[in-house]
């Protein structure tokens, strides 16, 4: 099984990874050989087994909803690139009509 | 010159200080020396922190002569540069975190701080602790101190380094396929995974959530029993911490194991195996057998799949942890015309190649149309695996296994084939994807590097794993062999 490379820039944009040319074709080699790898899971018959997402009898934790301190704004943003007025500033999204 | 002060055990040290016959201050002095004299041959650490220390140090000191110490008060500790602290950068070995300093400290670390432990630095880690020799660090290798031609292990191998060369009398790592136990076992010190739920994971970096776990490293086990104590119980912060009761570790040290059951699985000889590591197994079994323990052999079918399904189950939960790396909210942000091109080159030059491969893969796993053929699958080869151990601790208490297939590897020689490195973590990682507490111990050296023997338990039956792993090395000696620049004068 080898990954197009159509697979991989595809999957690069979902993850927001700019790759260099040179990256795409290391990673479609790397990967191929990876899931080649992973596959052998699909092997087992898991038709009536359920699938286990973490292992803990915890299901629900809840808490009352109290106002309580939250982190000072200004320790937080001290980490930001840019901020302004006590928010991130970010690139405009939406363009202006 | 290396001071003795630097190979205490903790409970010796706390005598020592305890008496008056050393400070605080002393025994900080001493680390910081050995720090001086071996970092630029190991590279432990990433960020060294030695004012920071010597006002803890001057604050034990003073709570030693009060009267109100701890067992911890005045012990130098290392931090994985993974644990968020508000006093010292936090990179988790990434580029992307650069100029990060947390705005609060990981649970772990405010429950040492309440005891006055001294913080002596925060160690290298593969980047985001995804990694089994700490090459995959955007700060450079580190070395295994017993052959500085070798890795320490990772992801954890800074925390482990340090530990093994008397930079630190303890250290915190974190464990999500094995970083622990494996560089634990690399540099012949103890190292311990908790169980799932154990210990909080508030401040800690995420990787991949339903499978990492906080722990600690040392050089006995009463050491990590210690350490273990001051870091374990339910915290509201993290809600997958459980409320369950946390027994007194340093009371299960009772020495005495006659009638435990330790299973043997018969998955746990695969090829590719050192036969000189095999050996030094089979004599760990035998001393266990000669204290009076119970060798049963079991069946754990479904070990060869492990590898697999975690290297579907961890990138796809690290792919969507790491989507909080952006460029706008904290570290390295690369600027662009949009957003999509800033996201884009933030992510694509702050993180490195292993990363990258990781968030590919598990991005790739997660996608539409491969969803169900990956990640349900694997989840569900997940339930197998955990059913193979809830059937074999119906019949034993604990299960003994190698850590590793191999002994500490070459700088350099696994980095080129990501799948060799990944089996590294073959004995590890099962212990992971069922969320059991699992010990290293040193169980013998072959060509001088350490081997190291693997207990895992119940869940929340940590002390029987310590119980265990304390029994068999107070009848051997390789915990107490040193590595040769650790303690050359």
């Amino acid at each position: 099984m080898r990954l197009s490379r159509e697979i991989v820039d595809h999957v690069a944009m979902l993850a927001r990874l700019g790759l260099t040319e040179e990256e795409r074709e290391r990673m479609r080699e790397q990967l191929s050989l990876i899931l080649e790898h992973v596959s052998r899971i699909q092997e087992l018959d898991t038709e009536a087994i359920p699938p286990t997402a973490q292992v803990i009898a915890l299901q629900n934790v809840w808490r009352d909803d109290e106002i309580r301190p939250s982190l000072p704004v200004e320790a937080v943003l001290a980490n930001a690139p840019e901020s302004e007025d006590g928010f991130f500033r970010v690139h405009a999204v939406l363009e202006q009509s | 010159m290396t001071s003795e002060l630097v190979r205490l055990t903790v409970a010796q040290a706390r005598r020592l200080l305890d008496r008056r016959e050393v400070s605080a201050i002393e025994l900080l002095e001493a680390h910081l020396a050995q720090i001086e004299r071996l970092e630029p041959r190991i590279h432990a650490f990433i960020t060294l922190t030695p004012d920071l220390a010597r006002r803890q140090a001057q604050a034990a000191d003073a709570r030693i002569a009060r009267g109100e110490a701890t067992l911890l008060t005045g012990i130098p500790i290392a931090l994985k540069d993974n644990l968020c602290t508000v006093d010292a950068p936090t990179t988790a070995g990434s580029r992307i975190l650069q100029g990060f300093v947390s705005p609060y400290d990981a649970t772990v670390v405010a429950r040492l701080r309440e005891h006055d432990a001294v913080f002596v630095g925060k160690t290298n880690t593969d980047e985001f602790a995804m990694g089994s020799s700490t090459e995959n660090s955007a700060f450079g290798s580190t070395r295994n101190p017993w052959d500085l031609d070798r890795v320490p292990g990772g992801s954890s191998g800074g925390s482990a380094a340090a530990v093994a060369a008397g930079e630190a009398m303890l250290a915190l790592g974190s464990d999500t396929g094995g970083s622990i136990r494996q560089p634990a076992g690399f540099c012949g010190i103890v190292g311990l995974k908790p169980t799932y739920g154990r210990v909080s994971r508030y401040g800690l970096i995420a990787f991949a959530s339903s499978l990492d776990q906080i722990g600690p490293f040392g050089r006995t086990v009463e050491d990590i029993a210690i350490l273990l104590q001051a870091i374990a119980g339910h915290d509201p912060a993290d809600s997958t911490s459980v409320p369950v009761a946390v027994p007194d570790y340093r009371a299960a040290l009772t020495g005495d194991i006659r009638g435990l059951r330790i299973g043997i699985p018969a998955e746990y000889r695969v090829g590719g195996m050192d036969p000189a590591v095999e050996e030094a197994i089979e004599q760990a079994l035998v001393t266990l057998q000669e204290l009076g323990a119970e060798l049963v052999p079991i069946s754990l079918p479904h070990t060869e799949y492990a590898l697999a399904t975690y290297y579907i189950i961890a990138p796809s939960e690290a792919s969507a942890n790491l989507a909080r790396y952006d460029g706008i909210k904290y570290g390295l942000s690369l600027p662009g015309e949009t957003l999509l091109e800033r996201y884009l080159r933030t992510r694509g030059e702050g993180f490195g190649p292993e990363v990258k491969r990781r968030i590919m893969l598990g991005t790739y796993a997660l996608s539409a149309g491969y969803y169900d053929a990956y990640y349900v699958k694997a989840q569900k080869v997940r339930t197998l695996i955990k059913r193979d151990f809830d059937e074999a601790f119906a019949r034993v208490d604990v299960i003994a296994a190698p850590t590793s297939p191999t002994v500490a590897f070459r700088l350099g020689e696994r980095t080129a084939d990501p799948l060799q490195m990944y089996l590294s973590d073959v004995f590890t990682i099962p212990a992971n994807m069922a969320g059991l507490p699992a010990i290293a111990v040193p169980c013998g050296f072959v060509h001088d590097l350490p081997v190291s023997l693997q207990f895992m338990g119940r869940p929340f039956d940590e002390a029987t794993l310590l119980r265990v792993a304390h029994a068999y090395e107070r009848a051997t000696s390789w915990h107490t062999r040193w590595p040769k620049l650790a303690v050359e004068v």
